[in-house]
């Protein structure tokens, strides 16, 4: 996730451009803190470039530019200026003085208006929200408007949670009185993918805000363009100045300044497990900063012989095709029981052949361009991989169309275990497919995997779809349904898929440290 | 003619207003089936404001079913649904926050701009707060036996009859309708006799918020009528009455018909301690809000106060003082005014024999003990805040609520003498204990016998934070999640997995 500027360069070196180098476009300088865009609809939005910093859009100290470009179109979109170390130091003084403010120790329901506010702004702009998140990252519209109702459903169950954040009161008779407050930790540093631009500022972004934190959050290189745009709103909801801070800026500058850094106290990341290993590290080195992060897996999405075809197969879809397959936890490893392996398999051959795929902004599109050209050569070497491996190609195995980053929906099937496909997270629309006879013999090639994030399970027998449930090393299960979210419903990955939970009332013990008060009640004798 | 379904109504301050008069069922504003009504007087003036409909037994009937037809959907409803509806409501609110205030202090005399304005404030905040509360309602898994799948749903009740008092119409409406409603319940609401009218707009904003019809039903009646056939109906799941405890009796013996769940919020005499090592000018700040709020028609009221003997005097001067310069008595639409009329001829009354009492008994009156007589005050039902002094345990001023801006001030000697004179009431709602020791203020806390305890301050209530009473002040507890839980039940599903037989 954190990659540095590989994925615009390479854009160059593939010839599909006819821009200038991208080493002159990093010191272009005079970029307008604000320009306008004209979007696919026609209207026209004016895209703010800057830092956010202390509310306002500011530029960098080296006013640098990075380009910004449509995956859908491989078209430059934008500019936007680019946070390096001594911004983020910058960004840190904004935060660290907003948290000493009133803002960590007012009524909540301070935080909690500007939560109510801020999912109003989100709803009031949704459609341009919608469209400027496929224009940067290229899923479909209909995958955007999604995120959208999902950001601002996030916020609004957030505010609820500011004034419901409650200490206990341990009895140890009457000689003592104890509490124990759960106080924000402070200063945050949050480092988010680029699959998900909108929704996962919102993970990040609503917790802070109900639990009195303050934030510096960098985007991805290649999709800044939403969570800028949504900067503009939560000014608008009333959040004080420097309460969050979002730049854009790459990984291994921004991204590593902020893991670094010693006044931030604690560091949320969404990425992959490579990156997350290194931001452990990193807050390990730096100054012990709390760590919380959700990264890779290979989900493993089950079929029994009992499941509901038709819904399960939709299911499948939803599983690996939704989002371009570009969703952390996608179910992209399928293990279907013996009895039902050629019905199913037949049937989810034909619903991912049948899936709309290119322009983004085709009301009936549902997969839309994979998010960068990087992502793009990935997926593909990945394809190659597979068939090198002796996977048997179900259906695609190949870019769709010759202009924008589509790749047609994958199926490899009499796959093994051991191979790459199986092992390596592709993060595209490509599955793999293996038949199993046993309930243990399930568990356990699911459970085969450094990753733990998610699984899902269909069946109509209750006692399997509790039984496999329990068993299953994944800090999501979802059982006939997939990619589920709700705000009340934790999300989060056991093994190397990460630490901590993101949503639910889970969400808040990560920005919350616990402080407990003993007080004697003795009078001296 | 009988009378129209609203009615135009023209506010002291000359704000134009269509009152509605029905009873709110479905959506909808009805007339009662026999064309019963009652008028709803203002305490200010002893005119009459207006009338309104009253719910006789058959009206109550046609609520309830309303209810039951609607918690068939609305129990299916999600969390967030409830929760957005709920956030637009507080919303519209907010918009009518003026208006609300001005029938409030129309109709229940309360000041305007020191008083009822605060109470709409406060009802805002408690939707918004439950309203976040709505997606968070969560059941159990519990993780025992292996072999089984054990789990809890919170449910809904289902239909709850509510009944709220005179004294804070808005506000009481709202602590009861907004944690039922975040729930899942659905309701009949009975709004006090004397005091209908703010809360028949509520059912306006209820409609424009967009909740199905039954949710919320608003009916004004009698309590002997109206509140007697909700309390014992055979298809209401739960009662929840704010009142008298003479009356949160009857309710619980009327409940008793189907057994229905019952939460009491009753009366209230709680004590006040003055340590002498306390703050004594906010003693006395505290001390004058607590008793003098709302013309003390509040049943956590702090109307007995204990003050030490080192500082007795000391405070009953500075406490008199404060009353007088602070706690103003005019019209209600003034922007000074503090203290109001009393809400009716009769409870204007039972205060006056009270003070009569006070006197007869030896207490001395410090200042007050007497009807305000100034000019347009004359017509209304105002009584100058009273404050006894050399007050002793066995007197009826200190152990019977006057429920009025009457407080009986007394002295003490050691934390023993005190604390069993705090305790020594039948009711057990509020307590207050004015000290610097951190020792003895939390062994206070933890010794006195009420509901709440305020470490220096009184009355200093929270919607975050539960409030309720002991003893004979009730059961249950409004506020905070606590209030959340007296609207669901937990039903327990096991999943059997594997014991075999």
């Amino acid at each position: 996730m954190l990659r540095s500027a590989t994925a615009s360069r390479n854009l160059f070196t593939t010839g599909v451009s006819k821009r200038i180098a991208p080493a002159v476009l990093r010191f272009y300088s005079s970029l307008p803190l604000s320009v306008p865009v004209t979007l696919p609809n026609g209207t026209t939005y004016e895209q703010p470039t800057g830092l956010f910093i202390n509310n306002e859009f500011v530029l960098p100290k080296q006013k640098k530019t990075f380009e910004v470009v449509s995956p859908s179109t491989e078209e430059e979109i934008t500019h936007v200026y680019e946070a390096r170390e001594e911004d983020i130091d910058v960004a840190v003084d904004a935060a660290s003085k907003a948290f000493a403010s009133e803002w960590s120790t007012s009524d909540p329901l301070v935080r909690a208006r500007a939560l109510i506010k801020l999912a109003d702004l989100v709803e009031a702009n949704a459609e341009t929200l919608a469209y400027i998140e496929s224009l940067d990252n290229g899923k479909s519209l209909q995958c955007s408007r999604g995120d959208v109702a999902l950001t601002a459903a996030y916020f609004r169950s957030c505010a609820g949670w500011s004034d419901k954040i409650t200490g206990s009161l341990p009895e140890t008779g009457s000689s003592h009185f104890n509490y124990t407050r759960r106080e924000p930790i402070g200063v945050c540093g949050q480092v988010i993918p680029w699959n998900f631009p909108l929704l996962m500022a919102a993970w990040k972004i609503g917790p802070v805000l109900a639990t009195g934190c303050t934030t510096i959050l960098k985007t991805a290189e290649s999709t800044p363009l939403s969570a800028l745009y949504l900067a503009t709103l939560i000014k608008e909801s009333g959040v004080p100045a420097g309460v969050v801070n979002i730049v854009s800026g790459f990984g291994k500058i921004a991204g590593e300044a902020i893991a670094t850094h010693q006044k931030i106290k604690k560091v949320a990341f969404t990425g992959s497990t490579a990156t997350g290993r290194h931001i452990m590290r990193a807050a390990a080195n730096s100054n012990l900063k709390k760590v919380t992060l959700e990264l890779g897996g290979k989900s493993p999405n089950i079929v029994f012989n009992d499941a509901d075809v038709k819904r399960t197969v939709q299911n499948l879809v939803l599983g690996i095709l939704y989002n371009t397959g570009e969703v952390c936890c996608a179910g992209s490893r399928i293990y279907i029981q013996e009895g039902i392996y050629d019905e199913v398999l037949a049937e989810f051959k034909a619903a991912a052949e049948n899936v709309k795929i290119g322009n983004p902004f085709d009301e009936d599109v549902f997969m839309g361009a994979q998010a960068s050209y990087a992502q793009l050569s990935k997926i593909l070497k990945y394809i190659e991989i597979g068939k090198n491996e002796g996977a048997t190609l179900v259906t695609g195995g190949a870019r769709h169309g010759e202009k924008g980053f589509f790749v047609k929906p994958t199926i490899f099937a009499d796959v093994k275990e051991d191979m790459q496909i199986v092992k390596e997270e592709i993060f595209g629309p490509v599955v793999t497919i293996s038949k199993f006879s046993t309930v243990d013999e399930v568990i356990d090639l699911a459970n085969d995997s450094e990753y733990g994030l998610a699984a899902g399970v269909h069946t109509e027998n209750i006692n399997t779809a509790i039984e496999v449930s329990n068993r299953l090393q994944a800090g999501t299960v979802w059982v006939n349904t997939y990619n589920d979210f709700h705000p009340m419903v934790p999300f989060g990955g056991y093994g190397q898929s990460g630490i901590g939970r993101e949503m639910g009332a889970e969400a808040l013990d990560n920005y919350l440290q616990v402080k407990a008060v003993r007080v004697g009640l003795q009078k001296a004798t | 003619m009988s009378l129209p379904l609203e009615v135009d109504v023209t506010l002291p301050d000359g704000t134009k207003v269509q009152q509605p008069t029905g009873l709110f069922i479905n959506n909808e504003f009805v007339k009662s089936k026999s064309g019963a009504t009652l008028d709803s007087i203002n305490p200010s003036t002893g005119e009459v404001n207006s009338a309104v409909y009253a719910a006789e037994e058959e009206d109550i009937d046609i609520a309830v079913a309303a209810a039951r037809k609607s918690f068939k959907s609305w129990k299916k409803s999600t969390g967030v649904d409830r929760g957005n509806l709920l956030f637009k409501f507080a919303d519209l609110l907010e918009k009518n926050k003026d208006l609300l205030a001005a029938l409030e202090a129309w109709d229940s005399g309360k000041a305007k701009y020191t008083n009822a304005i605060f109470d709409v404030e406060e009802a805002i905040r408690v939707f918004r707060y439950y309203a976040g509360w709505a997606d968070k309602i969560q059941g159990k898994l519990i993780q025992n036996d292996p072999k089984k799948l054990a789990y809890t749903i919170h449910e809904p009740i289902g239909v709850c009859g509510q009944i709220i008092p005179w004294n804070y119409p808005i506000l009481m409406a709202v602590w009861k309708i907004a944690p039922a409603v975040a729930a899942g319940n659905t309701l009949v609401l009975k709004t006090s006799e004397i005091t209908p009218l703010s809360l028949l707009h509520l059912g306006k904003l209820w409609v424009e918020a967009g909740f199905p019809a039954g949710v919320l039903n608003i009916v004004t009646g009698y309590g002997a009528v109206a509140g007697n056939a909700l309390a014992s109906h055979l298809d209401v799941d739960k009662i929840a009455f704010t009142g008298s405890t003479a009356t949160g009796r009857l309710i619980q013996k009327a409940a008793s018909s189907n057994l229905k769940a019952v939460t009491l919020e009753c009366g209230g005499k709680s004590p006040l301690i003055v340590m002498p090592d306390a703050d004594i000018e906010q003693a006395v700040k505290w001390a004058a809000i607590g008793i003098m709020t709302n013309q003390g028609q509040v049943c956590t009221s702090t109307s007995r106060i204990y003050a030490h003997e080192d500082i007795y005097d000391d405070f009953v001067k500075k406490f008199a003082d404060h009353v007088l310069a602070e706690y103003k008595q005019g019209n209600v639409f003034g922007q000074d005014s503090v203290v109001g009329p009393q809400i009716s001829k009769v409870h204007h009354d039972k205060i006056m024999s009270y003070i009569d009492i006070g006197k007869k008994e030896g207490a001395k009156v410090v200042i007050g003990g007497e009807k305000n007589e100034e000019g347009d005050l004359k017509n209304g039902y105002f009584i100058k805040p009273t404050i006894f002094s050399d007050c002793k345990p066995d007197m009826r001023i200190i152990n019977e609520e006057i429920f009025g801006p009457v407080v009986a001030v007394s002295k003490f000697k050691t934390d023993e003498e005190v604390l069993e004179w705090a305790n020594q009431t039948d009711y057990g709602l509020g307590a207050s204990i004015f000290t610097k020791d951190i020792v003895r203020a939390h062994q206070f806390a933890a010794d006195l016998e009420a509901g709440m305890v305020w470490i220096n301050s009184s009355n200093d209530s929270d919607l975050h934070v539960p409030f309720g009473g002991v003893k004979m002040s009730g059961f249950g507890r409004e506020l905070g999640e606590y209030g959340l839980t007296m609207y669901t039940q937990a039903k327990a599903v096991h999943v059997n997995m594997g014991t075999i037989l």
